[in-house]
């Protein structure tokens, strides 16, 4: 299973869907965070989503594995549409790994029981054959030496990859990344772009909410800029950060790179 | 004058060197922190003072003057009070404690039967120790012997009247016993009850939180007097006639419900504590509300409340002596009892009763508390995030 995921590149095709979503919209009580979203991601497909914050994007990605719930429109996950429907909710979430800000890793758990523990309850692996998946993935973060640490005891560059450690451990389909490393120090933040990027070169489908525009010109197939809830440009790299069609993207670009 | 150069440039990097010598010894030690000021030599001196005057006196009524063995009340009273101490003579009553050591323990359990809860109560040590040592395995199957089998176990053998044993009814229990019982089914009902309650009490699904949170403000809302008073007194009037729930039990069951309602708050302040994040990246991996549960937020939250947890425990195995309201004789009550024993009746003897009772309740708070310690530090994992 492990080196399934670790080895075959898989190709983008025009018909293979991976996420959809359609005519979404989104209400924190009255307030009208995600407006009439429509995004179609192919297999294979890097997506990063940029914009102001409070613009919805990381709320947008949430929605992709249920964190939030949507109000109106449709969201479908490898042809899975998400409702209240808590199987389908957890048949999506099974397939989609999501890298947070904060980490989230599990302190009272070592790094190796972090890894482990979804392929042994969710995908019911025994525990030898999940701890030799979970070895396989810490070896290409490039920690398998912390494996028997717990998550305190190490620096949060480490502590992120291990966490896109543990998500890959559940071979998902689609693996979401919300702002993951906005909570890193300077010099910790490339440790954990390296492993996205070789993510991204292995050909894994990738939402990534991010601010580091470096990566998004490097990786990304598209790049998407959100405001006020809404999609409200998108394009390929070169053509939207060297010709940026909206006056808001204009004025965010002009921001961010001086 | 020179100003400070602007451009710097570090040649070799400073090795790291050991701290200036500390100050040790117990001289050092009482300079820091008995007599650094004026103020605190004040405060020492005056510290030491009351410790003088008030620790002789209380050594010499607790071990010197008291009276350790004797048969009767003669012991432990003046020659005035009709006993063979001189005059003005006070100490602890010991021999009292001593005579009255075996009904301490089990009440008025026929004298024959006692060798039943000595049976249980060695099971009991037996199959608690290894529950308590975290290096000792199997303790899945130690867990169900020692809050399964035995309560079952000594249910019938304690109460008897099957298998040729005697029945001892339950009136009949008293003691120590009666204190640990009542306890040990409190708490081993109140933390699963009280983990239930708690995570009801935040559940998503509105019917089921309505009915923890009306149970625990209920239970929490009224005395634990007037739950066993209502518990012995008023559930017999609307059972069916001719149906009866013993007494005992009647007061295990509300002891019980009590305890969990507090439990279940506790519960629900360390539920509180632990991130979102923690849920989330449960929820992100597909596990389901059951083995977010258990394997993440539980284990997080109740290491957090440890100390709220055994402040409850404490709680319950003190409010235990509440018993007597209803007519049972747990430690605190039994001794009580004899102080109207007229072979023991002198001055002294209720108070030698009562520092016995209060300090055999302190051995066991004390216990659980220390033990409550070493496993925060047990389950400190330099928890950061």
């Amino acid at each position: 299973m492990a080196t399934e995921a670790a080895t075959s590149k898989m190709e983008v095709s025009a018909t293979d869907v991976a996420v959809e979503i359609v005519g979404m919209n989104k209400w924190y009580g009255d307030f009208h965070v995600l407006r009439d979203i429509n995004l179609k991601v192919m297999r294979g497909e890097r997506i990063v989503i940029a914009g102001p914050s409070g613009s919805g994007k990381s709320t947008m990605i949430r929605c992709i594995n249920r964190l939030e719930e949507h109000q109106k429109g449709n969201i479908f996950v490898d042809g899975i549409e998400l409702t209240n429907d808590l199987k389908k909710i957890d048949e999506v979430r099974r397939e989609v790994g999501m890298v947070f800000q904060h980490f989230n890793l599990f302190p009272h758990l070592t790094i190796l029981e972090n890894c482990t523990l979804a392929p042994i309850w969710v995908r019911k692996m025994p525990k030898k054959q999940a701890e030799e998946v979970a070895m396989h993935f810490l070896k290409r973060v490039k920690i398998p030496e912390q494996a028997h640490k717990y998550p305190g005891q190490l620096s949060g560059g480490q502590q992120q990859r291990v966490a896109i450690a543990r998500s890959l451990c559940m071979n998902p389909r689609v693996m979401l990344f919300d702002e993951p490393t906005s909570a890193l120090d300077p010099e910790m933040i490339k440790e954990v772009l390296d492993t996205m990027v070789g993510l991204a070169e292995e050909g894994m489908t990738m939402l990534c909410v991010t601010h580091e525009m470096g990566f998004a010109r490097q990786v990304a197939n598209r790049v998407i800029f959100m405001d006020q809830g809404q999609i409200v440009e998108q394009n390929e790299p070169a053509e939207f950060f060297d010709n940026p069609q909206h006056e808001r993207t204009k004025l965010f670009l002009s921001q961010i790179l001086h | 004058m020179n100003a400070e150069a602007i451009n710097f440039v570090r040649r070799d990097m400073l090795a790291q060197e050991p701290p200036p010598g500390l100050q040790k010894g117990l001289g050092a030690w009482m300079k820091k922190n008995m007599f650094a000021t004026p103020k605190d030599s004040v405060l020492t001196i005056i510290a030491f003072l009351i410790l003088v005057w008030m620790v002789p006196p209380a050594v010499k009524w607790l071990f010197i003057d008291a009276s350790w063995t004797g048969g009767g009340r003669g012991v432990c009273a003046t020659v005035a009070q009709g006993g063979s101490q001189p005059e003005g003579w006070s100490g602890g009553c010991w021999a009292f404690v001593g005579a009255k050591f075996d009904q301490f323990l089990f009440g008025r359990y026929p004298v024959e039967e006692r060798w039943r809860p000595i049976l249980v109560g060695a099971l009991f040590i037996a199959l608690l120790i290894p529950m308590l040592m975290p290096k000792v395995p199997h303790k899945i199957i130690n867990a169900i012997l020692l809050f399964i089998a035995l309560p079952i176990f000594a249910f019938v053998l304690l109460l008897g009247g099957v298998f040729g044993l005697v029945p001892v009814e339950t009136p009949l229990w008293g003691g120590l016993m009666v204190t640990l019982i009542l306890s040990f089914v409190g708490i081993a009902v109140s933390l699963p009850f009280g983990i239930v309650l708690a995570l009801g009490r935040r559940s998503q699904m509105p019917v089921i939180r309505m009915i923890c949170t009306i149970f625990i403000e209920i239970v929490r809302g009224i005395p634990l007097i007037t739950v066993l008073f209502m518990a012995s007194v008023m559930l017999p009037l609307f059972l069916p006639q001719g149906m009866t729930v013993d007494k005992f039990l009647r007061a295990l069951i509300g002891v019980s419900f009590f305890a969990s309602a507090y439990m279940a708050e506790v519960i629900r302040g360390g539920l509180q504590a632990i991130p979102k994040g923690q849920a989330e990246g449960a929820d992100s991996l597909g596990l389901s509300y059951w083995h977010k549960m258990n394997l993440i937020i539980l284990p997080q939250a109740l290491k957090l409340v440890i100390p709220g947890i055994v402040n409850t425990f404490i709680g319950l195995f003190k409010d235990t002596s509440l018993v007597s309201i209803i007519g049972m004789f747990d430690l605190l009550g039994i001794v009580r009892l004899n102080f109207s024993d007229s072979n023991w009746a002198s001055p002294v003897t209720p108070i030698s009763g009562l520092i016995f009772a209060g300090f055999t309740f302190w051995i066991f708070c004390f216990g659980m508390s220390r033990y409550s310690g070493f496993m925060e530090r047990l389950l400190d994992k330099g928890h950061k995030r």
